[in-house]
């Protein structure tokens, strides 16, 4: 086997990578042009002033807040929930224990629209009004899984014998949970945290099913996205969305280097 | 002399395999007592099972005469050595060997204290603040040990505890261990595959096949009068011989072994056969003789003429030394 | 004076310990129990409250949903515009899923292979952070880039190669009056947006291929060619697979996509939200949702049986 990539497939490779890139930039850009009203390029002119429009307009206040609120209920319950199934599912084989898995893996394997609308249907027949814990319940479920492939991919990797190790000393299962597994499983937790977190608050498929009249972030730019007011305002809260996602992804990345917790599973 | 550990008709099965079949077995107090055996024969569950971390199928435990069938691992006054030493990765030396005294209630300072008194006593003196990750496997295996003793149990358990170790670490440590031993007069339980490891460290050994005890003993017992044929091939270098030859031996018509050392070069004798290898040891020659189909090593001091490799020679031996086993 | 040999157990703490010592179980089921109730009865119990709303109708006069079993929303699902729906749907999700698998290959390939140390990190984090970073957000840059007015058409007029773009938009089936309000526009998005769902598991199962297997072959005379068709190919399979479980069921699901780049014809996920909301025909909506479920259980089926799962 050649030691070296050949040409063609450097380029394809590195290719494929920007390609995943760069149109992410262009949002940036488009932030700053004088342009209003089209997608012109190049911009005409550019300009500081949107940040200033958006910060004032008032309209994108209350969908952040919800947006926050809505990722930080759903991330705490994912996190107990995603870290109690792992705790389980990485002990013994039991009897059902694929199919366990299957069901914490179900709602991110099936498109989101289905999850949406089997929650809009159960809304609907058993009459529950709209409100921010029908969009709680929704993210919490497809953030659970992302929580509990953290945990458990970071329990695998633990020495079984750091538990039974911890018991042969004395500490009974409490204390082991604080003094061992804990400490040793906190950056999976948080790094699993992160994501879901990153993971709601960009999320805007189940929720435009269980939202009702409330507007998200993500619902409110996608209102913009079909009808477009001031188009670089939307540029501005993309730039907002896009660290508030981007910067958890990235300490998640750093708590979890090494091992493969954040590969593989996506949303 | 009480019991430290005892079983009693002990078997722990998993699904159809047979793990622990029907041990019985007393530890003296204050012994080392090894558990020797190949890998899958028993001996590290039975470890597993004196701390807790294995439950019998049926049978009876007794730790200090008490039963502890209904006691979890973290009540039993019984500590262990894992194999790969299973220190805590997140805290310090210090903090490691502290832990066992931190879940009881112990005071920060008491025993912060105690740890380091522990880590003199495994000559880890300036170690404490490092982390596990950045010690040397044999420093690692003496902050299991100083772990575990931190805590006075009443039994220790070692598995395999030197087995990750360079032959000449794991030599000194084997006279260290049997110091320790000795100078704190506590129980020890230690399995091993090693055969030199568990003559020369035990009082008295269990030697395992197949989930049951093959030979309980001495060193000696088990070394001169191999109860079965597994035992003496398994611990000895022993000749095996089977009945025919036994019986043309001088013997009755009985499977038997025969030590090596207790083997002579003779010219003539009822066997002889032909020189097929020799090996230089050192202290002696063993040479193997092919007697119509059944090997047989004799060793030679030095010193001593060796026949050549192809030769026909017969063997002789007190007849003592011919010692009968039993068929398993 | 000597310790006990077994200690007393202090407190409640020590006690729970020695019952969940004592039935190992219990502590399984107490672990289990509280995210089982939780998927069971929100996620589960919403699935069926799906299924049920697909046995309802909507009387069409009134337009109200009439709680009754009936067969009658699914046979509608048989009407030419629905399954006219249905199979556009599937053939987008499977042209999307064989782009992004061709597109994925090399990339995972050389990080798999070739990348190491620094250029390994920087090609994980270079798939990664797309893949989890803001979908709304990266749907919205591609409506810059395809937009008339956009910076492809720039680009294709300064390298005089605007012939392209509209000979794609002439192409029946693929016009449009710019690329972002047409199919091949949309097809290029969910490309984009899922492909580094299939480069992950790919590049896990590349990973797996031991170099020496292939040194072997290399030794035993086999081509480069050979050795891609025949020992390459077959173990990246599965996470061809693998990857293509994401990239066919998000294809399937996806409405968002759609509505905001291309010809605003219909896929399932579009009409799932326009039949619920504006249309108010919730058992239509929900007998449109069963259907993507079908299609995945079938291909998680046949996925499974090519041994897929082992390269999640």
């Amino acid at each position: 086997m050649r030691s070296d990539a050949s040409w063609g497939l450097k380029a394809a490779a590195i290719g494929g990578l920007l390609f995943l890139h760069l149109p992410i930039l262009l949002i940036f850009l488009y932030a700053f042009t004088t342009e209003e009203r089209s997608y012109a390029f190049p911009p005409p002119g550019l300009t500081t002033e949107w940040f200033a429009v958006a910060w004032n307009r008032e309209d994108i206040w209350p969908p952040l807040w919800l947006s926050l609120q809505v990722a930080a209920i759903a991330t705490v319950l994912a996190m107990i929930l995603g870290t109690l199934a792992a705790a389980a599912m990485a002990r013994a084989s039991f009897f059902g224990r694929d199919q366990i898995s299957l069901l914490i893996l179900l709602p991110i394997a099936l498109p989101g629209v289905i999850t949406g609308m089997s929650l809009r249907s159960a809304f609907g027949i058993m009459d529950i009004p709209f409100s921010t814990w029908t969009i709680v319940l929704g993210h919490a479920t497809f953030c659970i899984v992302i929580v509990y492939n953290n945990a458990i991919a970071r329990m695998r990797r633990l020495s079984g014998g750091i538990l039974e190790a911890s018991a042969d000393l004395g500490a009974n299962s409490f204390q082991t949970f604080r003094y061992v597994l804990l400490p040793n499983l906190g950056s999976a937790l948080l790094a699993g945290g992160m994501l879901a977190f990153a993971l709601s608050f960009d999320e805007v498929i189940v929720t435009t099913f269980t939202a009702g009249q409330q507007s998200t972030l993500p619902i409110w730019m996608l209102n913009e996205l079909v009808r477009p007011r001031q188009r670089p305002v939307t540029n501005v809260v993309a730039i907002v969305v896009f660290a508030a996602t981007f910067v958890p992804i990235l300490i998640a990345y750093y708590l979890t280097r090494g091992g493969s917790e954040t590969a593989g599973m996506g949303k | 002399m009480t019991a430290a550990v005892e079983f009693q008709n002990v078997s722990r099965h998993f699904g159809t395999v047979r793990a622990v079949d029907g041990v019985d077995l007393t530890i003296a107090e204050g012994s080392f007592f090894a558990m020797l055996g190949p890998s899958g024969s028993g001996k590290t569950t039975c470890l597993r099972l004196i701390s807790g971390f294995e439950k019998p199928t049926s049978g009876a435990i007794r730790i200090f005469g008490e039963d502890v069938s209904q006691t979890p691992p973290h009540l039993r006054n019984v500590n262990t050595v894992f194999q790969d030493y299973a220190l805590f990765p997140h805290m310090n030396v210090r903090d490691n060997v502290a832990y066992g005294l931190m879940v009881k209630g112990m005071a920060k300072g008491p025993r912060l204290r105690k740890a380091e008194e522990m880590l003199s006593l495994v000559k880890l003196d300036d170690y404490g603040d490092r982390k596990p990750a950045q010690l040397s496997g044999g420093q690692r295996q003496r902050v299991a040990l100083a772990r575990a003793l931190v805590n006075e149990p009443r039994v220790l358990l070692l598995d395999e505890p030197l087995g990750a170790l360079d032959l000449k670490l794991r030599e000194a440590m084997q006279d260290e261990l049997k110091a320790l031993q000795k100078r704190l007069g506590l129980t020890f339980v230690f399995v091993t595959h090693d055969q030199h490891e568990a003559l020369s460290m035990a009082d008295s050994l269990a030697v395992f096949n197949e989930g049951k005890i093959a030979q309980i003993g001495t060193p000696q017992d088990i070394y001169d009068r191999p109860a079965t044929r597994f035992v003496a091939d398994f611990v000895g270098s022993s000749n095996v011989l089977p009945p025919d030859l036994t019986r043309a031996l001088g013997g009755p018509s009985q499977w038997a072994s025969l030590r090596p050392e207790a083997t002579r070069l003779a010219t003539t004798g009822p066997v002889s056969g032909t020189v097929t290898a020799l090996r230089y040891l050192g202290s002696g020659t063993r040479v193997v003789i092919d007697a119509g189909g059944t090997e047989i090593a004799a060793l030679v001091p030095a010193g001593q003429p060796v026949p050549a490799e192809g030769a026909t020679t017969a063997i002789a031996f007190e007849p003592s030394a011919l010692h009968l086993m039993g068929t398993a | 004076m000597t310790a006990p040999a077994i200690l007393p157990a202090k407190g409640a703490a020590d006690r729970l310990t020695g019952v969940f010592w004592r039935q190992p179980r219990l502590l399984l089921l107490l672990l289990i129990t509280p995210p089982l109730l939780w998927l069971g009865v929100v996620y589960l119990g919403s699935l069926a409250a799906l299924l049920l709303q697909s046995f309802y109708s909507i009387d069409e006069f009134s337009g109200v949903v009439k709680e009754e079993f009936t067969l009658k929303t699914y046979a509608e699902l048989f009407r030419a515009q629905n399954l006219d729906i249905i199979i556009r749907t599937v053939v987008m999700a499977t042209a999307v899923t064989l782009a992004c698998a061709v597109l994925a290959f090399p990339i995972a390939y050389y990080a798999a292979r070739y990348a190491k140390g620094h250029w390994k990190a920087a090609f994980y984090l270079g798939v990664m952070l797309p893949l989890w970073s803001s979908y709304l957000v990266k749907v919205y840059a591609w409506k810059l880039i395809l937009a008339k007015e956009g910076i492809l058409g720039w680009a294709a007029e300064g390298t005089h190669t605007s012939w392209i773009i509209e000979g794609i938009l002439s192409i029946p089936g693929l016009e449009g009056s710019s690329l972002s309000t047409s199919p091949f526009g949309t097809f290029v998005v969910f490309v984009y947006i899922w492909l580094p769902y299939m480069i992950l598991p790919m590049q896990a199962a590349l990973e797996r291929v031991p170099n020496s297997m292939l040194e072997a072959s290399a030794d035993l005379g086999a081509t480069q060619s050979q050795i891609f068709r025949t020992v390459i190919l077959p173990l990246a399979l599965p996470g061809v697979i693998a990857g293509s479980i994401f990239t066919f069921s998000l294809t399937l699901g996806d409405y968002i996509i759609p509505q905001i780049i291309g010809d605003s014809s219909r896929f399932i996920g579009l009409t799932v939200y326009q039949l619920q909301g504006t249309a108010g025909n919730t058992p239509l909506a929900a007998a449109f949702a069963v259907v993507p479920i079908l299609i995945m259980v079938i291909y998680l089926t046949l996925a499974k049986r090519a041994g897929a799962f082992d390269a999640l």
